[in-house]
């Protein structure tokens, strides 16, 4: 098995005709495909933009996607290349022998090294400065909305299986459909009264596991109104797959006037509820079990 | 360097002392001999659970009984390893004799493969069908899974019956991928290729294989026992409340483990031990070097597994509260020992996947690999990473919001050891004479499907987008990306590659053209759409799902019912050439350079008249100065002559 190159001239050269080849193919797709994504798809994207986290998750979701773009279109470009050029000629002969290349290891190297620092340095900001980003961070969240005052609070009890709203600025009532005022801070704090459960408010962009006696706190600000959809995501029985309820986004007005006129409703109810607590503990002791405050 | 020239005076010869080699295949016990002891074992098991656990307040109502099960099925393994012939040898020994290893054969009679063989080529042969009769079983539970999705209301099952097809199918391909490539390929080809006659430890290679059977029936058993609710993950307190299923799951899934632990026992001891003269590290070839790094990362995570195991029977049986709330546990406990154990196992099924890729492209490229260095850093990164990123499965979880940046970090790294392993696949095809027969359309593809399964694994690990992904059909593609379209897609063309060396055959290139190309677009064709379903806001797991995604689903069912078709178009040619056409193979017919490949087809019952010396790389291909890769009847004087 002879080597014979069918091409001419040092590697060097050979490899910077193919390349330069490659590398102007590479950069034209990439460079139209991503202002294709960025401008075109990006703002169509889900989860769409009822709250400032769902907003984020649009945007950061849109950031990895141009960063993406041109590493499918390297492998992609390069693959396609190489298969045609690179092909057996019938001939089976053996290809060019090399055992590395300095450089070109060096280039990979830095390259991926500095495209994944990077990537953690975003997703962290993107994490930190919208308070979590509308993910659960347990009983003491670190990550806060800067206006603390008026936050509006909502419980979010899970069981199997359905969800169910407690609201502890409202005589601690609770609801079986979640309504929420525009342009309002909410604090989620997620709990269940049995198994592991999660809360996902898909166009409201907040998910928290709800894991029974620990509270799991996520905050996110809407700011448009809308019916928004609630499903359970973390598996959690026969019945997980019918987990899901709607809730909507409404003027505070008007949320004002559902909330006042369902504490009066459910008042003869709200007093048989154990007090309100962030978290519930079965009582096995009664007979029909009983929760109490954890 | 001491290596023992004369391995035929160990294990694995005839001619011990006191030990008659004529002992038929039924004296040595057989699976029909395991069968009927194991189902006695079970009998036993359950009386005696029930005498001593009958009176629990816990069972008393409950109508299940945790502990009668768990025995039974302990007491059913034990009798089944002793059915097999697995105690012989420890008994002989204590009686003060010797029971020494069957005489290998050239070629073996079929009952051979049904017994406890301790031959590394039969037991290769044995995982090879196991793991493809897993493989195949959970793939039509997957085809459950798609027809039910079919239409977001209408359901051909129950929900009960749905999410048990569902955590049958999760855990039968988990555990399966774990074994698929070191049980069959490993066991086989490694003693070839670093020129042993034997792998380290035959008895532990026999009872690494017949772990996986009992593992397989008694995970089916859950689906006329009611099943278990918990899905692979077995999240608790749900695992805890779940019937006597989740006790098969959880004791399957222990036998499961202990096959990898005797398997990659074995593996550590062979690769380091059992290394011809001249068979430098540098000189190991990549496959090998998968299967070591792959199997100290299962020697390190796998015991956790079985501790959670453990620990999810006892709450389960004996009413311990580990694993949640009320007495003192906690739910994070499982969560975190799940993952701690789960995280370097998803990368321990990608590992072998590429060091199998990385070693069949070469021979398809006519190169060496490039950067073999690289490579072998890169599957070493990979595994040491995979033991600091188990927190991103739980992003959403509440516990430890403040590591959250740490492991973002470390899950993003691992996307730097995982580049190395592309940089050397595009290095080593620059400016070869590439060949596409069956085997390199497969490795060639593994680069396109992992990519996808690499690219959103980004997504997963950036928090922010992970509040939107997780749980959901995004997360479920990605990992289908990176199991079945990397790992399984690197087995199917190992397959293609090695039926030489396994079977003495040469599938046929235009069938196994058909196979490929229907597989990799079906394949792609049902995975891709769903991380737009995911996307859109269907979660894991669910039989109903919003209105507006139906298309998309139904798209996705039928391309997997063309992807079934497509695996039953496989198993129909590949039985048919195996049993019936049988069309023989050339000696060395992809012209490799492999050491695997220089004894000869079929393989010599012991691999090497005598031990070679190796004198260069496996994959010098192009090399107008290589010779060959080792010396097959080295005199002593080619002992440190080389290249
Ligand atoms: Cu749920």
């Amino acid at each position: 098995m002879a080597l014979k190159t069918q091409e001419s001239g040092s590697p060097a050269a050979i490899a910077r005709k193919h390349g330069i080849r490659i590398v102007g193919i590479w950069f034209v797709l990439s460079l139209i495909t991503d202002l294709v994504v960025w401008f075109v798809w990006g703002p169509h994207m889900p989860p769409g933009t009822m709250t400032t986290s769902a907003a984020g998750q649009q945007f950061d979701f849109k950031v990895l996607t141009v960063m993406s773009v041109p590493v499918l279109f390297m492998v992609w470009v390069y693959g396609v290349y190489v298969i045609v050029k690179f092909r057996d000629r019938g001939d089976h002969e053996d290809g060019y022998y090399v055992k590395g290349n300095r450089k070109s290891q060096a280039l990979w190297y830095a390259a991926t090294a500095v495209l994944v620092l990077s990537l953690a340095g975003f997703g962290t900001y993107e994490l930190v400065v919208p308070a979590g980003a509308g993910v659960g961070e347990g009983p003491s969240p670190i990550w806060k909305p800067a206006n603390a005052k008026h936050i509006l609070q909502v419980q979010v009890i899970a069981q199997q299986w359905r969800f169910t709203y407690r609201w502890p600025q409202f005589g601690g009532m609770e609801t079986t459909s979640l309504v929420l005022p525009v342009n309002t801070e909410i604090q989620f704090n997620v709990t269940s009264l049995d198994v592991i459960h999660d809360f996902w408010a898909y166009q409201l962009g907040v998910k928290a596991d709800a894991n029974p006696e620990v509270n799991n706190v996520a905050y996110t600000k809407t700011q448009q109104t809308g019916r928004f959809v609630v499903r359970c995501d973390e598996l959690c029985g026969i019945w997980h797959g019918a987990m899901y309820n709607y809730g909507n986004v409404v003027s505070q007005n008007a949320f004002y006037q559902w909330a006042t006129s369902m504490q009066a409703k459910n008042a003869s109810l709200t007093k048989l509820l154990p007090k309100y607590s962030t978290v519930y503990v079965p009582n096995d002791n009664v007979v029909g079990g009983q929760y109490f405050n954890g | 360097m001491a290596i023992d020239m004369s391995q035929s005076t160990g294990v694995g010869q005839s001619g011990g002392a006191g030990g008659s080699t004529a002992v038929k295949w039924f004296a040595r016990g057989n699976i029909v001999s395991a069968t009927v002891l194991g189902a006695g074992g079970w009998f036993f098991g359950h009386w005696w659970g029930n005498v001593i656990a009958g009176q629990y307040t816990s069972v008393q109502n409950s109508g299940t009984n945790d502990v009668s099960w768990l025995l039974g099925a302990i007491f059913a393994t034990v009798a089944w390893f002793i059915g097999l012939g697995a105690l012989n040898h420890p008994i002989a020994k204590l009686w003060g004799g010797e029971a020494p290893l069957p005489e290998k054969k050239e070629k073996y009679s079929i009952w051979e493969y049904f017994s406890y063989s301790t031959d590394h080529k039969v037991v290769g042969i044995q995982y090879l069908f196991a793991m493809l009769m897993y493989f195949f079983v959970a793939g039509l539970l997957a085809l459950g899974i798609r027809t039910e999705l079919l239409s977001p209301t209408y359901h051909i099952w129950g929900p009960d019956t749905y999410i048990e097809i569902v955590g049958e199918h999760g855990t039968m391909m988990m555990m399966m991928m774990t074994s698929v490539i070191m049980g069959p390929f490993g066991n086989f080809l490694v003693p070839l290729m670093i020129g042993s006659k034997k792998m380290a430890f035959p008895r532990l290679e026999a009872v690494s294989f017949w772990f996986t059977v009992p593992a397989f029936f008694f995970l089916l058993s859950a689906l006329w026992q009611g099943g278990f609710q918990s899905g692979w993950t077995g999240y608790a307190p749900l695992s805890i409340q779940g019937g006597v299923g989740q006790d098969a799951y959880l004791f399957s899934f222990a036998l499961m483990a202990m096959s990898m632990l005797a398997a990659s026992t074995n593996m550590v001891a062979t690769i380091i031990n059992y290394r011809a003269p001249g068979m430098r590290w540098s000189r190991l070839s990549v496959l090998a070097w998968g299967m070591i790094t792959t199997a100290f990362t299962m020697i390190l995570s796998v015991p956790v597994l079985i501790d959670g195991l453990y620990v999810m029977g006892m709450d389960r049986a004996v009413q311990t509260s580990m694993l949640y709330g009320q007495h003192g546990g906690s739910p994070f406990l499982w969560e975190n020992l799940f993952w701690f154990f789960g995280h370097p196992e998803v990368y321990l099924l990608a590992l072998p996947g590429f060091a199998m890729t990385t070693e069949i492209l070469p021979v398809f490229a006519r190169k060496p690999i490039f950067a073999f260095k690289t490579s072998v850093a890169g599957m070493i990164g990979v595994a040491t990473l995979s033991f600091f990123v188990w927190q991103h499965h739980l992003f959403n979880s509440g516990m430890n919001p403040d590591m959250r940046p740490l492991f973002m970090l470390s899950t993003e790294l691992i996307s730097i050891p995982t580049g190395f392993l592309y940089l050397v696949g595009m290095g080593t095809v620059w400016r070869g004479r590439l060949r596409f027969n069956v085997p390199m359309l497969f490795m060639l593809s593994v680069f396109f499907n992992f990519l996808w399964g690499g690219i959103t694994g980004v997504y997963n690990s950036d928090v922010p987008v992970d509040a939107l992904i997780h749980g959901s059909f995004f997360v479920m593609a990605h990992f289908h990306f990176t199991i079945m379209g990397q790992l399984m897609f690197a087995v199917f063309g190992a397959i293609y590659y090695y039926t030489p060396l396994f079977f003495g055959i040469k599938l046929s290139e235009k069938l196994g053209k058909i196979h490929f190309w229907t597989m990799f677009i079906f394949f792609n064709s049902t995975f891709l759409p769903l991380f737009i379903v995911g996307w859109l806001g269907q979660p894991r797991r669910v039989f109903e799902y919003a209105a507006r995604l139906q298309t998309l689903n139904q798209w996705v069912s039928i391309s997997a019912y063309g992807l079934g078709l497509s695996l039953a178009f496989f198993v129909v040619t590949f039985v048919w050439q195996l049993v019936v056409s049988r069309p023989k193979s050339e000696q060395n017919p992809w012209d490799s350079r492999g050491l695997e490949w220089l004894v000869g087809i079929p393989v010599p019952k012991d691999n090497f008249e005598q031990i070679p010396v190796v004198l260069s790389s496996p994959y010098e291909y192009g090399n107008p100065n290589a010779g060959p890769m080792a010396d097959l009847a080295p005199s002593i004087s080619s002992v440190g002559s080389d290249a």
